[in-house]
């Protein structure tokens, strides 16, 4: 598939376009009421709440901690490979004193092989890739979680990539983190996000004929009614929930 | 243990239709002809299918080895066999029932599993600070404890696996010390779900500092018992030296951590390294050795149940001090006081004779924390600690509603069974089984 397909794909069905990011944090669902149940009536006066949901928003400088030393380092990096930082880095994220690189797909492998390799990053282990789901962040359902330590500097970073439904594809990093090999199956088993250019992408975890991918948001968990005490107990996913 | 050879042309293997379809009865054919028709083939290559259920893989674990005589030329994991979907479950229950769940993961390390639970949804509540000192110590005790047993256990298996049913007898005998400490403390031998977000589910029980003194007398007294029977043993070492070799360069490509790393000679330890549960506050050491093999491996375990003896010591000093073991915001902390009762732990009939008899606003406050849980602010952290196999990191991420968002667990043994290849490749079939041993793989963790 060339670049140009690829971007095509991506944009592929009206309304998976992605709106643009602001520094406000993306919104991943809208919360209703104040306690969630959606069936029956509400009774708590509280019916007509309506809340959106948000991710922490993107930071501006300084990062604070050694952040804005990564950062800078990074870009400085970035740079001198001919590549613009903003094009390959779309924002950064300081919540709860850890950062997050939000990187783009097509940059990720240079952004890690770079992590790793320059003498002032030196990022050398990585932990692994997280998949997470949010079916409400239109057109960035899929994102990709890695988080990398550098043992040189004693620091964490977090790299975040994400990928529509619609062409779930993000370059894999197994070329230079050998050690995502099976983390990369996980996340595909999972959430089947396709990890292009992994050695042999295959499922690790449920067996090889399963079908759909067990931790995305629209599987359902699965299980039955129990009886107790003459009174049945509904399987996990259909009991009230408080949202 | 079954085996498949691409050139067996004597076997028989003759259709017969049933009812359920067509059966095939594989007979053998005769084994001089078997054997000279395999020498007569350039490719002596033989798969063998080590596992799921064998005793020496550490459970259900699957090792595909492909051997050329007695030389394993490629070796392959097949996992997934323990797959109980805890992270998909964690997601339709609410943060603090989590810990019932991550608790069973890796089940020899219940509290480091908890811990680094709780520290991820602390993060993210803001509430690290107020953790009260008292619910730390414990944490580090109760942690400090499993470091112990997880690594008896290691030793034991391991040394059943080569045949030494001495360490093994001691190895289980030793880890019995410590279920029975759990059990005083948390009321089960496995699976406590005691470490909660805020602090802890209940004090320590009376008497309890009395039993982790003497029990520390005790593994005082039998720790050297394995150096004595296995650190100079030329058997034992004959085995494990030179065995499941993987170099600083390989550890690091493969994301391999704790004893694996040390082996290696990198005193890479997060409780040194980025020191959580006030962990900068305790003295002890972290062993390395150079050899980078299982024997080394061992040794370091050796030391590491020595330090952990010195940090529960010192948590020990720490508890004399009584106080709170749960965050004071009410919002947060878990309603209920427990008490054993007729039947086990539960609800202690103080704290329902307050909420069902004087206190209306005490009963709905109980009910809602209770079937509701609290919030969590949206946003995701990454919290890490050094369990006895390694790093074992949780990414947790919220959706600002009362269940997690989604929670993955990077667990050590899940990563360090990626480098079973690299040990085992190019060594004796028999080795393959102490690099293993010495991975000390749980599959409970591995698959979660």
């Amino acid at each position: 598939m060339s670049e140009e397909q690829r971007k095509n794909g991506a944009e592929g069905p009206a309304g998976s376009v992605p709106p643009a990011r602001t520094d406000a944090g993306d919104v991943i669902g809208v919360r209703r009421g104040m306690f969630g149940p959606s069936a029956g009536g509400d009774t708590s006066g509280y019916g007509g709440l309506v809340r959106t949901v948000r991710l922490p928003g993107a930071a501006t400088r300084p990062y604070g901690s050694y952040f804005d030393e990564v950062a800078d380092e990074l870009e400085g990096a970035l740079e001198e490979q001919g590549l613009v930082p903003e094009e390959a880095i779309a924002k950064t994220v300081v919540d709860r004193g850890e950062v997050t690189f939000h990187i783009e797909r097509e940059h990720l492998l240079r952004v890690c092989r770079t992590l790793r390799d320059d003498p002032a990053l030196r990022f050398e282990l990585c932990t692994g890739v997280s998949g997470v789901h949010y079916p409400g962040d239109t057109g960035r359902e899929l994102h990709a979680v890695y988080h990398l330590r550098s043992l040189t500097h004693n620091r964490v970073i977090r790299l975040e990539v994400s990928a529509p439904d619609a062409d779930p594809r993000i370059p894999s990093v197994v070329e230079v983190y050998p050690t995502n090999d099976w983390h990369e199956r996980e996340a595909y088993d999972f959430f089947g996000i396709v990890f292009d250019g992994h050695p042999a992408l295959t499922r690790i975890m449920m067996p090889d004929d399963w079908q759909g991918f067990p931790q995305r948001k629209d599987y359902p968990l699965g299980g039955i009614p129990v009886e107790y005490k003459g009174a049945q107990i509904p399987a996990p996913d259909q009991r009230r929930s408080y949202s | 243990m079954s085996t498949n050879t691409p050139h067996a042309p004597q076997a028989e293997a003759t259709p017969r239709e049933t009812t359920e379809g067509t059966v095939y009865t594989v007979s053998g054919g005769d084994w001089d002809e078997v054997a000279a028709a395999a020498a007569a083939s350039d490719d002596e290559k033989i798969i063998v299918n080590m596992g799921p259920q064998h005793p020496s893989t550490h459970g259900v674990l699957r090792l595909i080895l492909e051997i050329d005589g007695e030389t394993v030329t490629e070796a392959r994991c097949g996992i997934g066999y323990l797959h109980t979907g805890i992270e998909k479950n964690l997601e339709y229950r609410t943060w603090t029932q989590g810990t019932t769940f991550v608790t069973r993961m890796d089940y020899l390390t219940p509290f480091f599993n908890e811990t680094a639970y709780c520290l991820g949804v602390e993060r993210l509540l803001g509430i690290e600070d107020d953790i009260p000192d008292r619910a730390t110590v414990v944490r580090v005790l109760l942690m400090e404890l499993n470091r112990l047993s997880s690594h008896l256990v290691a030793i034991a298996t391991g040394g059943m696996e080569l045949g030494a049913t001495t360490v093994m007898i001691y190895g289980f005998r030793d880890r019995e010390l410590v279920l029975d400490v759990f059990e005083l403390i948390t009321g089960l031998r496995m699976n406590h779900a005691f470490v909660r977000p805020g602090g802890l589910a209940q004090d320590l029980p009376a008497g309890a500092i009395d039993a982790l003194r003497e029990f520390v007398k005790k593994m005082r007294k039998n720790l050297p018992e394995y150096d004595k029977l296995c650190s100079g043993n030329p058997v034992f070492k004959a085995r494990l030296q030179d065995v499941g070799y993987l170099d600083l360069s390989g550890c690091m490509a493969l994301g391999a951590t704790g004893p694996i790393l040390r082996s290696a000679g990198l005193p890479h330890d997060l409780r040194k390294a980025q020191p959580y549960c006030g962990y900068e506050t305790y003295e002890f050491d972290v062993p390395t050795t150079e050899t980078c093999d299982s024997y080394g491996r061992f040794l370091i375990r050796l030391e590491e149940m020595r330090q952990s003896l010195r940090i529960v010591e010192q948590c020990i000093d720490r508890l004399a001090e009584p106080g709170p073991v749960m965050v004071g915001d009410k919002k947060i902390a878990w309603p209920a006081q427990l008490a054993v009762g007729p039947d086990g732990l539960g609800n202690s009939l103080d704290h329902i004779r307050t909420i069902m008899g004087t206190s209306m606003e005490a009963l709905i406050h109980h009910f809602k924390l209770v079937t509701e849980g609290f919030r969590v602010p949206p946003g995701q952290v990454y919290a890490a600690v050094e369990s006895p196999k390694g790093e074992l990191g949780v990414h947790v991420v919220s959706d600002g509603g009362t269940r997690p968002f989604r929670v993955h667990f990077r667990d050590p043994s899940f990563t360090n069974l990626e480098s079973m290849a690299a040990m085992c490749e190019g060594g004796q079939v028999a080795d393959v089984i102490v690099a293993v041993a010495s991975i000390d793989p749980v599959m409970g963790g591995v698959d979660r």
